[in-house]
């Protein structure tokens, strides 16, 4: 029996449409929470070449949603990871794995040897780039970005209809929305929004329904509640990204230009002598720790309170999970603080030293 | 009129609410924002699009519809 034989018995696609699948070649861009779904489906459906492109490596804490990795690929980058379990699912295809991380230097040369790309980002940053190098490259763009219980899909760049800046147009500001990571995600939600992008991809390649161009669909996974918004093409907007193509690959040095963040534990921490904790959660969240040698400053508010940071000390900055107090290393870094560190691990780890040392005394 | 609003993502958590009704008595989005605004400050900060009638508005489009939602945008994934 043919491995399509249940698309190909489908009059809407046929032999013709498995052989535009198999012809067809999609870059998967984050091999994460949504991008584990579009990959499986899209592996699954016999897309011809597939690209996945993810610097980071699988952790425990990927599992409860990224439904690729298991305990034996833990510590690997997920773009290997991910293709050896393709691999398996499918070894009919081609699957090329790009271990490294996406930059403005590297997006159009690769984004080039693609029909459709797929936004399985994780960042706002990353997520404008993938926009702006579709746009330059003219490719289509299959989109999602989620929050907790929620998520929005869309397909942009797909003849001649918006893009992502048509929607959203100012990129907002780093850590001003938080991502899975810092706040948590339902584990199966990914798992929805990303099989409508598999979804997409599919209708896109076979010409079939209708394709989410020019509407953003947003889904609620507690309620069912779903809208579909309207979105215009700005002109205006695409014209910006156009007027960067001369320039593009050299605007990495701008953005990317993070120097390294020093990260500590907590046994390294309270070793260090003349040392200054500062708890960079939002207010109000468990567990408090209320101790006369902790200050507090929400990530958010950080940058209008660099005056209480003390010059000739080491900052200990820490919070839930060691996400915000990198992203807090990095502001002090920008205003040039090198004197911090970005604590491992988050609060309770903290707060269990202080309980011991009360009780010491 | 009463408005029917819809906080989508963390505009939820920001206003305390994932919908509310509000008299307004306003004309266009701009007006509705100001409101907004007032209420809830934290808002200011915020990106996000007001949806009406299934499009996205403008400072300048009237209110015209009983339901509005704030959409932001989303970074996870």
């Amino acid at each position: 029996m043919n491995r399509y034989s249940r698309h190909i018995i489908l009059s809407e696609i046929g032999q013709a449409g498995q052989d535009k699948l198999s012809k067809s070649k999609v870059l998967v861009i984050g091999a994460g929470g949504l991008g584990c779904p579009v990959l499986q489906y899209l592996t699954a459906a016999g897309i011809g070449t597939i690209g996945i492109i993810d610097f980071d490596i699988v952790s425990e804490s990927n599992l409860q949603r990224q439904v690729l990795f298991g305990a034996s690929t833990l510590g690997i980058n997920k773009a290997k990871a991910a293709k050896a379990r393709l691999e398996d699912l499918n070894n009919t295809i081609l699957i090329k794995a790009y271990p490294e991380k996406l930059t403005h230097k590297n997006a159009l040369t690769i984004f080039k040897n693609y029909d459709i790309i797929v936004d399985g980002t994780d960042n706002f940053s990353t997520r404008y780039l993938v926009n702006d190098a579709s746009i330059l490259t003219s490719k289509p763009l299959v989109y999602a970005g989620i929050y907790k219980f929620e998520g929005q899909v869309s397909v942009f760049n797909y003849k001649k209809g918006p893009s992502y800046r048509c929607l959203f147009p100012k990129q907002p500001e780093t850590g001003s929305i938080p991502n899975c990571s810092e706040i948590g995600v339902l584990g199966v939600l990914p798992g929805i929004i990303g099989t409508l992008q598999a979804n997409e991809v599919i209708k896109l390649i076979l010409e079939i329904g209708e394709v989410l161009s020019g509407k953003v669909l947003y889904y609620n996974s507690l309620n069912h509640q779903i809208n579909l918004t309207k979105v215009n093409r700005s002109e205006k907007e695409i014209q910006k990204v156009m007027d960067t193509k001369t320039v593009f690959e050299a605007l990495d040095e701008e953005i990317n230009c993070e120097i390294p963040i020093r990260i500590i534990s907590i046994k390294d921490a309270i070793n260090k002598k003349n040392i200054q904790w500062i708890d960079v959660r939002d207010t109000n969240v468990n567990p408090e720790i209320n101790h006369s040698e902790v200050l507090q400053i929400p990530l958010k508010d950080l940058k209008q309170n660099l005056n209480k940071i003390e010059l000739g000390k080491e900052q200990i900055l820490f919070c839930q999970a060691g996400i915000k107090s990198k992203k807090a290393a990095s502001i002090l870094q920008n205003h040039k603080i090198h004197s911090s560190f970005s604590l491992k691990n988050g609060a309770c780890e903290v707060m269990k030293y202080f309980n011991n040392k009360n009780y010491d005394r | 009129m009463i408005l029917s609003i819809k906080y989508f993502g963390l505009l939820a958590e920001v206003t305390g609410h994932s919908e509310e009704k509000i008299e307004f008595s306003g004309k266009s989005i701009s007006d509705l924002k100001t409101i907004l605004f007032q209420k809830y400050e934290e808002l200011k900060n915020k990106d996000f699009q007001i949806v009406q009638n299934n499009e996205l508005t403008t400072n300048e489009t009237k209110v015209t519809a009983t339901e509005i939602a704030l959409l932001p945008p989303f970074a996870g994934g």
